[in-house]
């Protein structure tokens, strides 16, 4: 061909053409922009038979960009990969986990992606495998970089979609920016996993995960609410010769967070379906081993550092904590599926439970013998008192609560890039955002309060306790001595009584839940503990409650006859 | 309430609307204004049309806001009003109308007018035609402009008063002002609905050009006409209307007549109730004993001096005649019970002696009559103004007395 401009890679000259009609180096097979209509005629005029014969796709003869659903997944994908390096997971993760995981991916769905003649199907995945063998490290072209890169101008700088359109079948045609954008929605459910937006923090979680780096799933899910993690008007990032509207809409703009199940469940899904080994062992030295998060939601629940050691046992006795059962084997459906965030709280919850019953009777009891003994003995750490506890983290929590709720109130939905699913509506949805943002602009300045133009610093530790604090508003240096006794040299409870959250565990074939919870029939200081937790894991209480049902059940299986059990309270 | 885990777009925009209705109930308008802002957004994802869509409650929510903000200006709430007329076509007259109001309760009479007018030139289709109702009123308010103007004029000009020179052209303008807004006011009294100020602003232009059988004819239309709703203010306004021109006393009672069923405790029921008294007629007699018993069934007109000596001039007058007494006893029937205590109490005797001494005349005057001489306030009253030397109260005392039997008379 007459294509002589050497590849930005790797410097030959060596251009071969795509279906997707874009030259590819043949050396490195870096993909450029370059498509085939700037070139001679003679070579369109072969392309154009193969394109009828194809029947496919339209071709447009002005030099327009085309692009498929799954190179917007890509782009997606690599800004929420740049965005947790900011934050500072390892590049390891950005350069070749995850992009390991995606094209894994993209072979295992582009397979049986429907209508496209295997031949065509083959022919795009060469694209993207340097080589058949899927470990291989060694020529793996940097799939980030391939396909969105400006040429060096070649193309015209009009690009218009107004037309660009895709014959899906005889009788629909349907108008979306992206190439197959009606047939990618078209898909049959059963088929292979359908790549959507929730699932891109799917992948990402499970890429963290097989780093087995420090960041649980609530947190990966409250720094994309925050806004640190690109998620809601992604689209924005998308080039603008990468024209999104109609039916991409559907499968890039999202309208609402989504939810810690659903992402969980996903990448459980996408683990078994990418075929993945047994992931990387979790380790007591790991971020995500019970014994680490508990210290870490001790701290956070400004909890005394010797509830610590209690954590422990319980995670001991229990076995949770060994590697076999922390980490992920994709496709087992015998082992249990860890949620490292919530068994942690919950194993908390069991261990307050231990030591104070948290029956809203006798906490306070201890609570009145603590302050007792403190008053008369101002030696020493304090004896923890579970009241001032209360009362510290109630004032926090209710003005934390307080300030989400508001600012989930205030949320900001809308980006100033235009969504619309036809060009007929576009003037309309202009005129209509402009009027907004005037709306805003006036209302705005009516606001008093100057809009913080930051972002806030995304942290992992929503609530901060510090010793220094003159309040003695800090608790992890107190102690647990007047609530335990020794026995038989070892340290256990005063408290001889314990009662369980439920009898029995539900199957949730039929409710999804092991238990159900409803915060009238369980004492107030236990709706309580589940109140904090769940808002530091922006979660549902019952889910925690579940994980404490779990967790009891394992703890105190029916052959122990000494614990008994709790009657319900009656209010 | 708070925490619902799966947040989208419309439980987020729904959230903000509760916060913002709180702020303007409290009058936090920084508040306020701070969540409208966020809130602006739900017009990308407006589809509804219905009464409370994104639309209607960011022009409403923001007007209220808009008015009441310290930091606020005519010229932003002016700006902000032409953006929401564009916004929704099919509120577009509704939108204006408010927005005359708006300027008129500012004083900003020109600038209404000027509103006012740009609207009804306003032609959108058939948008324009829907919207008829709004485009009378409209109209209506144009009329009633145009009737403010000529007022001003009629009082240059009857302020000038026989002067040398006549201002011919004063006079035009009061015409041509008239002419308008006769024919925009006439239009909307047609429509069945509460006009008042309509109606008395018309009836004003027609007295002044002589028009009486006319303005006769629009108030009578107003009252009787069963198409419009029931509105003791056409009764108010027919006779008024009809006692400016020295109407037989017959047509003037025979609109109260209406008023007083329609509210027994309107103020004019005192000048009906002097009007019977003096009639001949004995039914209308009759009749003013009832209306005054009826108004002063009502807390309102408990301490009122006019009413209780309109009843007790006509208890008098009936107990002197000793004719009628059945009257008194009927009228008590449906009041000895809870009358006593609501009037006539020791509490009350005590207080209106002190703060009032001639309505506690008159009262204790009605008492003595009702329920006896051993009542406790006609016993209170009668001791203390007594004691007190008031000549009067001892004549009162004398004639009660005098009259005790009519007591066991009425009240069995």
């Amino acid at each position: 061909r007459n294509f002589d401009k050497p590849c930005a890679q790797c410097s030959e000259v060596n251009w071969g053409v795509t279906d997707g009609g874009r030259f590819y180096c043949r050396s490195c097979h870096n993909v450029i922009e370059r498509t085939r209509e700037v070139v001679s005629t003679d070579f369109i005029s072969n392309s154009r038979v193969q394109s009828v014969s194809r029947g496919f796709r339209k071709r447009k003869e002005n030099g327009i960009c085309e692009w498929y659903v799954c190179e917007g997944f890509q782009l997606v994908l690599k800004k929420q990969a740049e965005a947790l390096e900011t934050l500072g997971v390892c590049p390891q993760m950005k350069d070749e986990v995850l992009w390991n995981f995606w094209r894994r991916y993209l072979q295992k769905s582009k397979q049986a992606y429907c209508n496209r003649p295997s031949g065509e199907a083959v022919k795009a995945l060469s694209v993207y495998d340097s080589s058949t063998d899927v470990g291989s490290e060694q020529e793996r072209p940097n799939l980030f970089d391939l396909s969105l890169s400006e040429s060096e101008g070649d193309l015209q700088t009009d690009c218009n979609f107004a037309s660009s359109s895709s014959r899906v079948s005889e009788n629909t045609s349907v108008c979306s920016g992206s190439v197959d954008g009606s047939l990618y929605l078209m898909r049959n459910q059963k088929e292979k996993l359908r790549m959507t937006m929730p699932m891109t923090l799917s992948l990402c979680y499970m890429a963290l995960l097989w780093l087995r780096e420090p960041i649980t799933l609530s947190e990966l899910l409250r720094f994309t609410v925050e806004g640190h993690i690109p998620y809601l008007n992604v689209f924005q990032h998308f080039p603008e010769k990468m024209r999104i509207y109609g039916l991409d809409l559907k499968i890039f703009c999202v309208e609402s967070w989504p939810v810690y199940e659903e992402v969980y469940n996903k990448m459980h899904e996408l683990a078994a379906f990418l075929d993945l080994p047994r992931f990387p062992d979790i380790t007591e030295s790991c971020f995500l081993h019970p014994d680490m998060l508990c210290m870490k939601y001790l701290m956070e629940a400004n909890l005394p550092d010797e509830l610590h050691n209690w954590t422990c046992r319980v995670v001991k006795k229990i076995h949770i904590g060994e590697a076999d059962f922390l980490t992920l084997v994709p496709g087992n459906k015998s082992t249990r599926k860890v949620k490292y965030d919530v068994l942690a709280v919950a194993v908390i919850i069991v261990v307050l439970k231990i030591l104070f019953l948290l029956d809203d009777h006798y906490e306070w009891l201890l609570s009145d013998f603590a302050e007792e003994r403190n008053e008369n003995n101002k030696e020493g750490p304090p004896y923890f008192e579970i009241k001032k506890w209360y009362k510290v983290i109630k004032c926090s929590l209710d003005a934390e609560e307080k300030k989400l709720d508001e600012e989930k109130a205030k949320y900001l939905w809308r980006c100033d890039k235009p969504l619309f699913y036809s060009v007929q509506k576009k003037a309309k949805v202009l005129k209509r955002r402009q009027m907004v943002v005037n709306l805003q602009n006036q209302f705005g300045k009516l606001s008093g309060s100057v809009q913080p133009t930051e972002k806030p610093k995304p942290s992992s530790f929503q609530l901060r306790w510090s010793e220094e604090n003159p309040d003695g508003a800090c608790f992890h240096g107190h102690s647990l001595e007047g609530i335990l006794q020794e026995k038989c040299g070892l340290l256990t409870s005063m408290n001889p009584d314990y009662w369980l959250c439920t009898q029995k565990l539900c199957n949730g074939k039929e409710c999804g839940h092991v238990a159900h919870y409803r915060d009238v029939d369980f004492p107030q200081s236990y709706h309580f503990v589940l109140r904090l937790f769940s808002f530091l894991l922006r979660i549902q209480p019952s889910y925690i409650h579940d994980e404490v049902c779990v967790i009891e059940q394992e703890l105190f299986n029916k052959n122990r006859c000494k614990e008994r059990k709790y009657k319900r309270l009656k209010k | 309430p708070f925490n619902e885990y799966k947040l989208n777009f419309g439980k987020s925009k729904e959230a903000c609307l509760n916060y913002i209705q709180e702020a303007v109930l409290q009058k936090q308008w920084k508040r306020a204004a701070e969540f409208l802002t966020s809130y602006a957004e739900a017009l990308e994802k407006d589809f509804s049309k219905g009464p409370s869509c994104p639309s209607e409650i960011i022009w409403r929510i923001g007007t209220e806001i808009l008015c009441h903000h310290p930091h606020s200006s005519m010229r932003e709430f002016s700006s902000f009003i032409e953006q929401m007329k564009t916004l929704a076509i099919k509120r577009y007259l509704k939108v204006c109308l408010e927005h005359s109001f708006h300027l008129l309760c500012n004083g900003m009479i020109d600038e209404a007018s000027q509103n006012l007018s740009l609207a009804v030139s306003w032609r959108f289709g058939e948008q324009s035609i829907l919207q008829d109702k709004e485009m009378k009123l409209i109209q209506a308010y144009e009329g009633l402009l145009d009737y403010y103007r000529w007022s001003k004029q009629k009082n240059v000009l009857l302020e000038r008063g026989e002067d040398e020179y006549e201002d011919l052209s004063v006079e035009r303008e009061m015409h041509s002002y008239f002419r308008k807004a006769a024919l925009n006011l006439k239009e909307i009294i047609q429509v069945p609905g509460v006009w008042d100020i309509f109606v008395q602003c018309y009836v004003d232009l027609l007295e002044f050009y002589g028009d009486n059988e006319e303005a006769r004819q629009v108030l009578k239309e107003y009252a009787y006409n069963s198409k419009f709703p029931s509105n003791p203010n056409a009764h108010v306004y027919l006779y008024q209307f009809l006692k400016r021109h020295g109407e037989s006393k017959k047509s003037l009672i025979s609109v109260l007549k209406i008023l007083h069923d329609l509210v027994p405790s309107h103020e004019l029921m005192i000048d009906f109730n002097t009007m019977l008294q003096k009639s001949k007629k004995r039914r209308n007699r009759r009749l003013g004993l009832e209306v005054i018993f009826a108004v002063l069934d009502y807390a309102g007109w408990k301490e009122n001096m006019k009413a209780w000596s309109c009843l007790a001039r006509q208890v008098k007058q009936i107990v002197s005649s000793e004719k009628h007494l059945d009257w008194i006893k009927q009228e008590w029937n449906y009041r000895k019970d809870w009358w006593p205590a609501f009037h006539f109490s020791h509490y009350l005797a005590k207080r209106n002696w002190q703060e009032n001494e001639s309505l506690s005349y008159e009262k204790a005057l009605v008492a003595g009559i009702l329920l006896g001489k051993d009542c406790k306030y006609f016993r209170y009253v009668s001791k203390q103004g007594c004691t007190a030397q008031v000549k009067r109260f001892q004549t009162l005392k004398k004639f009660v007395h005098k009259h005790s039997p009519i007591y066991l008379r009425t009240s069995g």
